[in-house]
């Protein structure tokens, strides 16, 4: 691949760090990532994603831009309202950087769809707010040795970490979803918005060093941010082998899609 | 004893103290909420009640978290 004049200019700061150079920004260019879910955390992900110059990302989401959303979904304006919001990312995008092959899903991901939208690509950003996607992405992704950035947001906290193939998955810590009710989601219990900004760019990051094969990644550990006391753990974890997906074991082989508690506060 | 509990040094002196005690003094009312990882390994949640814990053992509570935004 030969960079036009204006690539050259565009990333310029990507190709003069030693870890990216022309051979990492043609990587960047050539990759594909999957952001599942435009919201708080896919936001900065798909922006992040788009100006260094990923060539391809897919979007899914199947939801339209509402007024209550703009507080943390900085990929979405207040002219979007009522959009469906892979139509207004896709066109943020677009005007961040043409270069950027964008491909949209309008639908909800379920264990019917999930494997054949994910085989075309190399990496996949789990920005989703419920259990029953994030078990399912984890899942689809265990299942075809697909590496993904898994992140979860509450209140003035997050966490994420990243999965390849053969380390610790999603399931190695959380054996199956809480129980309805138990774990408050961010429309009922409430988010900071930047939090989401936070973590989701740890996710960019992450894709990006994947992409790049430098650095090391967030694997075999939970990386948890506390905003109020401005604070980053780093929890190391194994794999588990008693894991009902990855494990030595494994009792689930099959994808299977849970029930989505129904959200009775919305603020 | 003396605990690490989330990266904070507590001393804990309750004689014999199951994780499941520990959840109930922390205040963590529903076990589901959490997973435990106990000296870098992660317990079952049906050994709880099982496992004592030991001088200078390192717990961390994991905590569900959900977030982002997608069809709500």
């Amino acid at each position: 691949m030969n960079f036009t004049e204006e690539q050259i200019i565009r990333y310029s700061r990507n190709i003069i760090l030693r870890e990216v150079g022309g051979e990492g920004q043609r990587r960047l260019l050539e990759s594909k990532v999957l952001v599942i879910g435009a919201g708080g955390l896919g936001s900065p992900i798909l922006l992040y994603l788009a100006a260094a110059g990923v060539g391809t990302l897919g979007i899914i989401d199947s939801d339209v831009v509402d007024l209550s959303n703009l507080q943390r979904q900085i990929i979405h304006f207040t002219p979007d309202i009522n959009i469906p919001k892979v139509d207004s990312a896709k066109s943020k995008i677009k005007q961040l950087n043409p270069d950027v092959n964008v491909i949209t899903y309008k639908v909800r991901l379920s264990s019917k769809n999930i494997v054949e939208i994910i085989k075309d690509y190399d990496f996949i950003i789990d920005g989703t707010d419920n259990f029953p996607t994030k078990f399912l992405v984890n899942d689809a992704c265990v299942m075809n040795n697909k590496p993904f950035s898994h992140a979860g947001i509450l209140r003035f906290e997050g966490q994420t970490f990243t999965y390849t193939p053969g380390n610790m998955c999603y399931r190695c810590i959380f054996n199956e979803p809480p129980p309805k009710g138990v774990v408050p989601t961010c429309s009922e219990a409430g988010i900071l918005g930047a939090v989401a900004g936070v973590i989701g760019t740890i996710q960019a990051v992450e894709a990006l060093k994947y992409i790049l094969q430098n650095g090391d990644l967030l694997t075999n550990k939970l990386l948890t941010f506390n905003a109020l006391t401005t604070q980053f753990r780093e929890i190391k974890l194994n794999r588990n082998e008693n894991c009902p997906v990855c494990g030595k074991s494994p009792t689930i082989k099959e994808l299977q899609d849970y029930e989505q508690p129904v959200c009775e506060l919305k603020l | 004893m003396e605990l690490t509990i989330n990266g904070k040094k507590e001393i804990i002196d309750k004689g014999k103290l199951t994780v499941g005690i520990l959840l109930k003094l922390k205040d963590i009312q529903m076990p589901e909420m959490v997973s435990v990882e106990l000296n870098g390994e992660i317990i079952d949640r049906k050994d709880y009640d099982k496992i004592e814990l030991q001088n200078s053992d390192i717990i961390e509570f994991l905590y569900f978290m959900g977030g982002g935004n997608y069809g709500n």
